[in-house]
């Protein structure tokens, strides 16, 4: 069976980001942000174009520093977060080689390697293309390899950007198994999406951004019934929001 | 030999009837920028992934320095290499002034500064692709070199190829730790500065001819080996 994250799973308590602001390009792109993450299930971050979702992915994975503020999530192991993108970036090389390059990077001795590897082509059902070069895939079948490359390091916190955004629906379906495979392992998984219909199948927890703030926070059956805050209700109803 | 046209047939003649010395210098030749290439990769690989992908104080001023250096002239190169392996240089008593060794070690210093000149530039490229996907997966600075090293290497053969170009037509550097010498140290073009000076135009142009030939082969070759593997890695 394969593990897919480590033994204490989840981080140990809820995710925080704290009183997190970023100035880019003359604009607050994040503003005095408040987020917390809770440590079990799926946390959808919700909100139109330019609201910080991604940016606030990127400074949970410490890519990006902000100016103020402090990400709390108790994790000292890079390989305990994991990021998976919007565009999957893989290596020039097939996709069994792009799989044993994270293993190796993530400190996996070699002797376990081989076993590893087996095990995760098979979970991302990638053994029937493992020798394919991974850039010649499809965009479904490459963000399976990147969704199977990030779950090889076995993480605590699993964050993901619009992972599914312009794959057809049988890629999605793809990609939401894993999603939830991971979820059900142990993980703490926060998504990005702009998709409701996959934070309506896979999120227990929403959080809507707005202009680089938390507008709302809620459980997801909760806030699909009825958003309370007038932005996520603006954006529900097909409003434009400014 | 006055007359363009005979030396041409006496070239030809000397090609085709594979001449003693033609092929002996030939061989010797490839040997020297072939070995000098390897070395220079070598070095200018890492060197240029460092200057990358590096972060440390001086990191601008060592690009502009490594840059600076491909305009190296040969002759300064020789003379620095003779004055280090003579007598009363440094390693005078390694005896290897007036040895292809010599004229290796020439060539490597030459060479490095381009391929790694070169090879920044494609890493610094590939780096710009992979940095997020490489710092998220907590990648550290020597993994992440290798891993671009790696995965740019269809690109760094051109870096190879720029280099082995240099070292094939060099003739100064080789020239003065070389010594010119006979069936020991006599390349390609030491031997055609020399049949020319002596008046011996169809030697030369035999070897002048070979020397593109090689040069032509030699980038048809790696170009080939390069876009076929790149096709097939699809990188």
């Amino acid at each position: 069976m394969l593990r897919l994250v480590t033994s204490s799973a989840a981080p140990d308590s809820t995710i925080r980001l704290e009183r997190i602001s970023l100035r880019r390009g003359g604009r607050d792109v994040l503003d005095g942000l408040d987020l917390s993450i809770p440590r079990h299930g799926i946390t959808a971050i919700m909100g139109p174009n330019g609201a910080g979702k991604s940016l606030a992915l990127r400074v949970m994975a410490n890519l990006v520093r902000p100016d103020t503020g402090a990400v709390i999530h108790g994790l000292t192991d890079p390989q305990d977060i994991a990021l998976v993108f919007q565009k999957p970036v893989l290596l020039r090389r097939t996709v069994r080689a792009n799989l044993r390059h994270a293993l190796a990077i993530y400190g996996v001795p070699r002797r376990e390697r081989r076993e590893r590897l087996g095990e995760l082509l098979d979970f991302g059902r990638l053994a029937a293309i493992a020798d394919s070069p991974a850039r010649a895939l499809s965009g479904g079948e490459q963000q399976r390899v990147a969704m199977v490359r990030a779950l090889a390091a076995r993480p605590r916190l699993l964050l993901l950007d619009e992972p599914t955004a312009s794959l057809d629906p049988q890629a999605t379906a793809a990609i939401e198994a894993l999603i939830r495979g991971a979820a059900h392992s142990g993980a703490t998984v926060v998504l990005v999406t702009h998709d409701r219909g996959q934070a309506t199948r896979l999120a227990d927890h929403i959080r809507f951004l707005h202009k680089g703030m938390l507008a709302e926070a809620a459980p997801a059956d909760q806030f699909f019934l009825a958003p309370k805050s007038p932005e996520a209700q603006a954006y529900f109803d097909g409003k434009l929001l400014l | 030999m006055n007359g363009f046209g005979d030396a041409f047939a006496a070239a030809f003649a000397l090609i085709v009837g594979f001449d003693a010395d033609l092929v002996e210098i030939v061989g010797l030749s490839l040997r020297v920028t072939l070995s000098a290439t390897l070395f220079a990769c070598l070095l200018g690989f890492p060197l240029g992934a460092v200057l990358a992908v590096g972060r440390f104080r001086g990191r601008g001023a060592l690009t502009v320095f490594v840059n600076a250096l491909m305009g190296l002239p040969p002759v300064v190169v020789g003379l620095i290499v003779y004055m280090m392996l003579s007598r009363t240089g440094p390693f005078g008593t390694l005896g290897l002034l007036y040895t292809p060794t010599a004229m290796i070690i020439a060539q490597t210093i030459l060479v490095t500064p381009i391929v790694a000149a070169l090879a920044r530039q494609t890493v610094a490229d590939l780096d710009a692709e992979y940095y997020e996907t490489l710092h998220s997966m907590g990648a550290r600075a020597g993994a992440r070199m290798r891993t671009l090293l790696w995965d740019g290497r269809f690109a760094l053969m051109t870096a190879a190829l720029a280099g082995m170009g240099r070292a094939l037509a060099e003739v100064g550097a080789v020239m003065i730790v070389g010594g010119n010498i006979d069936h020991v140290t006599r390349v390609m073009t030491t031997a055609i500065a020399l049949e020319t000076s002596r008046g011996e135009l169809a030697l030369a142009l035999g070897l002048g001819i070979v020397l593109m030939a090689l040069s032509l082969a030699l980038n048809a070759l790696v170009m080939g080996a390069r876009l076929s593997g790149a096709r097939l890695a699809h990188a």
